[in-house]
């Protein structure tokens, strides 16, 4: 495993040079003030030490022009400084428009990852260079963080919700990835690799590792096995709405609220559908929590994703309450690919 | 020595235990917060001990989990907050005012039986049963997962914070209501301004934690959900409740300790502080603007982008007022006349540690390398250097500068300043790597590490060794000093104040006759007697 220098971590993102020009720049402002400010203060301690005991100091009470320029000062310093932070922030808070989507749970200690074609794997993550890789995580009972040191990049998981992040390895190898959250007993075991892979590797090493089928056919299979199908149909018979193409849209609340279909909002539809109840619908979808595992979601959430392209009726979605929820919608291009 | 001071007027355990005197009171509080501080260092070995091997080899996980908790809490709760205000404060407020207590004397006492009781519960309830926590209490870990003994640990620390809250208020109230005739607000000395700002944080941000552990422990108890995410809570809620105080926790700690370094340098250098006014207002300033930055430590916990921009910029200028101190210190020395004793030796170190400890606090408002950073290694060498490199080191520097006043006899010199120097030494040893091996990557709370941080985890214990060294020195000389140092004399360091206008140790009335002060602190050269009408 290459776990850079003594000093660094490993470069291995698009991202990582960018945060380390502005740690290598506050590191420098950081030595030049406090070598400043120290060196006065020594100077000043020796230059007006004591030489007669009954001696006192010269009467200076202060002034304007240097408060000001004190204060000033640092203040542009910091302005500088908040914007340049806030720009690396904005580039990781907004994936590129096209990622590569893989799931993870985490769980008191380890870290299951999920990606599109089937693949599962525990405390190891495969991933190719030069494509940006989008996490979508979750977590199964406490909080976790997901660390990659390499690639100067971590966030929190948190159970209920999912949380994102993004990076673009640049780098073939394998690197270390902690969980970076405190978690209780095993927390420092909570630990593991990713594997950055050049394209070909990756190819290979996804076909290698397809038998078990998409985690789209995975959900299909668990929408059968949980009746899901029984009100959601493609022929607008059921007692739930039509799933297909909601991916990506705006749909109608009956609180009157909208709301863009995405992984969060689909997770809830399944476990806490009382909580955003669609416009046009009786709230009688049974909650699914307790009967679905997090990894069950994520397979349910791709099936629903996939459901792409026309179906028999889609226009007869109904719209009693509201306005139509896939009228009002410019078609909004579902932000990620898998 | 004066024949009538406050520590003979009465002898007894009882003239003691139910004394209403502030100056005792102080007394019994550093007694508490060094038998604390002790406790909280012993975890502290331990920790080092722990990691000077990458594996986690001499403490089980769990141990080494519940080590690290009761280091946090037993610093964070028992020690850093009450250091410098329930100490050295309780003591000198009433002298620096010219009055003969706090307002509310017998409050004052109940603070500190509330703090006595408050901590041993918590010592207790920890040493019965453990606590893994973390000293951040992190939901949903506390509430629906650990099976330590939060709840007590928690109580404990509930009962603690009106030891907080009524030390806050009865300052307040003294700062207010019980100035010497002619003690304007500025003439007020800046340890005053520091106090009072202080005070304000822990009347208005203590009440927001004391609820937010009472939840904690509703929800273990009665399982309401609030913080639980299976019944639809919120668990990230909990940490903007925790940080509302907690941020500003950390300036319940340094703001007294910036006081101290304001009355040290002016004493030590016999000099008016440059920029009073620039000085006494940052400390209120601070005490405002810490209230709504608390965010920075949520960026990386799915905050919207654009709470976290707010919480960063304002994070960002959190810091000017502490630089603005820092630079007034800086220029105050200029053309004074300086003394070398102790207290100025911690003061300095004080300087070079709270720069770093500042100045890295920039690393994390900024958002995009907070990323990297936080929940490593280098943000707990960031608020050691703060906690420890700035109020630890201003308490040192004040309790020194105040040894004196306070026992009537000299501590030894030269072991005073080799102390200060070890302490600065082996504290920048044990910390300094940290930051590097955070930025390396090392996540903190880790029981076992990955073997290339190893070299700066061995340097790091071994500079906590040397730490260890510093923080015992003074404890041993100072204790010596009481019976065999020399006689101080009123105003061994022939500085100006109101408390150096009394007997050291000053009688229990504070003052014989009440000062009548006409003018501006700091003001030399006036002859020492020449201030007392
Ligand atoms: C008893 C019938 C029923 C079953 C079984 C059912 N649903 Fe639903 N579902 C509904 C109804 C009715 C709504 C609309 C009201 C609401 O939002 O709660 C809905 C809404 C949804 C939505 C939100 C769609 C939108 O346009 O807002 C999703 C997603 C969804 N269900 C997925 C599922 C999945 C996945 C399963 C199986 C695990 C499932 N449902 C099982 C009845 C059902
Ligand atoms: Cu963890
Ligand atoms: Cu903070």
């Amino acid at each position: 495993m290459r776990s850079g220098t003594v000093f660094f971590p490993e470069v291995a993102s698009t991202m990582a040079a960018r945060v380390d020009q502005l740690y290598l720049f506050l590191v420098g402002l950081t030595a030049f003030f406090t070598i400043l400010i120290f060196t006065m203060f020594v100077v000043f301690m020796v230059k007006y030490r004591r030489r007669e005991p009954n001696s006192i100091g010269a009467r200076i009470h202060g002034g304007m022009i240097l408060e000001v320029t004190w204060s000033v000062i640092p203040l542009l310093i910091v302005l500088g400084l908040f914007v340049w932070s806030a720009q690396i922030f904005f580039a990781f808070a907004r994936p590129p428009a096209e990622t590569l989507n893989v799931y993870a749970v985490g769980k008191q200690w380890m870290w299951k990852f999920q990606h599109m074609d089937g693949q599962r794997e525990i405390n190891e993550l495969h991933v190719p260079v030069g494509r940006s890789v989008k996490m979508i995580m979750t977590s199964e009972d406490v909080l976790h963080d997901l660390f990659f040191p390499a690639f100067r990049v971590k966030a929190d998981v948190i159970p209920g919700r999912y949380t994102h992040m993004w990076f673009e390895a640049t780098k073939a190898g394998t690197y270390p990835l902690y969980c970076a959250e405190y978690c209780g007993t095993k927390h420092s075991g909570m630990i593991g690799q990713v594997v950055v892979m050049e394209p070909d590797d990756y190819q290979a090493w996804l076909t290698a590792g397809a038998q078990e089928g998409s985690l789209a056919s995975a959900g299909e299979k668990l929408f059968q096995d949980l009746a899901c199908n029984t009100c959601h149909r493609p022929d607008a018979q059921g007692r739930g709405p039509v799933l297909h193409n909601i991916y990506g849209k705006t749909v109608a609340l009956q609180s009157g609220e909208n709301v863009v279909v995405d992984e969060a909002y689909i997770r809830e539809s399944i476990l806490r559908p009382a909580a955003k109840v669609s416009a046009g619908f009786q709230p009688t979808m049974p909650s699914f929590q307790g009967l679905v595992s997090e990894e069950g979601v994520m397979e349910l959430i791709e099936y629903v994703k996939s459901l792409q392209g026309p179906t028999a009726n889609q226009a007869v979605r109904p719209t009693t309450s509201g306005p139509a929820p896939n009228e009002n919608t410019p078609s909004q291009a579902p932000p990620t690919r898998n | 020595m004066p024949t009538n001071t406050y520590l003979n007027a009465a002898t007894t355990l009882k003239s003691w235990l139910l004394t209403r005197d502030h100056k005792r009171i102080a007394l019994m509080y550093i007694a508490g917060i060094t038998f604390f501080f002790g406790i909280g260092g012993f975890f502290a070995a331990l920790i080092r001990l722990e990691l000077v091997t990458p594996a986690g080899d001499l403490l089980t996980d769990e141990t080494y989990n519940k080590v690290f908790t009761m280091h946090g809490v037993m610093m964070v709760f028992f020690v850093l907050i009450p250091l410098i205000p329930a100490s050295l404060g309780n003591f000198l407020l009433p002298l620096m005012l010219g009055t003969k207590d706090v307002a509310f004397p017998k409050l004052n006492l109940l603070s500190f039986y509330v703090y006595l009781f408050g901590s041993l519960f918590t010592l207790y309830a920890i040493v019965a049963g453990g606590l893994d926590t973390g000293w951040t209490f992190y939901t949903p870990f506390s509430t629906v997962a650990s099976t330590s003994a939060v709840v007590p640990a928690a109580l404990g620390i509930f009962i603690n914070g009106f030891s907080s809250i009524l030390t806050g208020l009865n300052f307040m109230v003294t700062i207010h209501k019980m100035r010497a005739p002619g003690l304007t607000w500025f003439r007020l000395p800046l340890f005053v301004w520091a106090l009072y700002a202080t005070s304000l944080i822990q009347v208005l941000g203590t009440p927001v934690v004391a609820i937010t552990i009472v939840l904690v422990a509703a929800e273990r108890i009665f399982g309401f959900g609030l913080f639980n995410p299976a019944v639809g809570g919120d668990p990230v809620l909990f940490q903007h409740l925790f940080w509302f105080y907690s941020h500003p926790a950390v300036y319940i700690m340094i703001l007294p300790a910036m006081g101290v370094v304001s009355e040290v340098i002016a004493g030590m250098a016999r000099k008016q502080i440059f920029g009073y006014s620039f000085v006494a207002f940052s400390s209120l300033g601070i005490a405002i603007v810490g209230f709504l930055v608390w965010g920075h430590h949520m960026f990386v916990a799915g905050q919207s982008i654009y709470s976290a921009l707010v919480f960063s910029v304002l994070t960002f200028i959190v810091a000017i007022p502490s630089a603005v101190k820092v630079f007034n210190w800086t220029a105050t020395m200029y053309k004074g006349s300086i003394s070398w004793q102790t207290p100025m030796i911690y003061v300095a170190g004080f300087i070079g540690l709270f720069a770093i400890g500042g100045l890295t606090g920039l690393f994390l408002a900024a958002m995009g390398l907070d990323i990297h950073v936080t929940d490593t290694y280098f943000i707990v060498a960031h608020f050691h250097y703060v906690m420890v490199g700035g109020a630890i080191m201003g308490y040192m520097a004040g309790i020194h500068y105040w040894w004196p006043k306070i026992t009537g006899r000299m501590y030894n010199e030269f072991l005073g300043k080799v102390s200060a120097a070890i302490v600065f030494i082996g504290f920048n040893l044990t910390f300094f790597p940290q930051f590097i091996a955070g930025y390396a990557g090392m996540p903190r709370r880790y029981h076992a590490y990955a073997d290339a941080y190893q070299v700066w985890n061995v340097l790091s214990s071994a500079g906590a060794s040397i730490l260890a060294v510093g923080f015992t020195m003074p404890l041993l000389y100072l204790a010596w000093s009481l019976k065999n140092g020399e006689i101080a004399g009123d105003n061994p360091w022939g500085a100006v104040g109101l408390e150096w206008n009394t007997t050291s140790p000053p009688p229990t009335e504070n003052f014989h006759t009440q000062p009548i002060v006409t003018w501006d602190a700091y003001e030399y050269p006036t002859p020492v007697e020449g201030h007392v009408v």
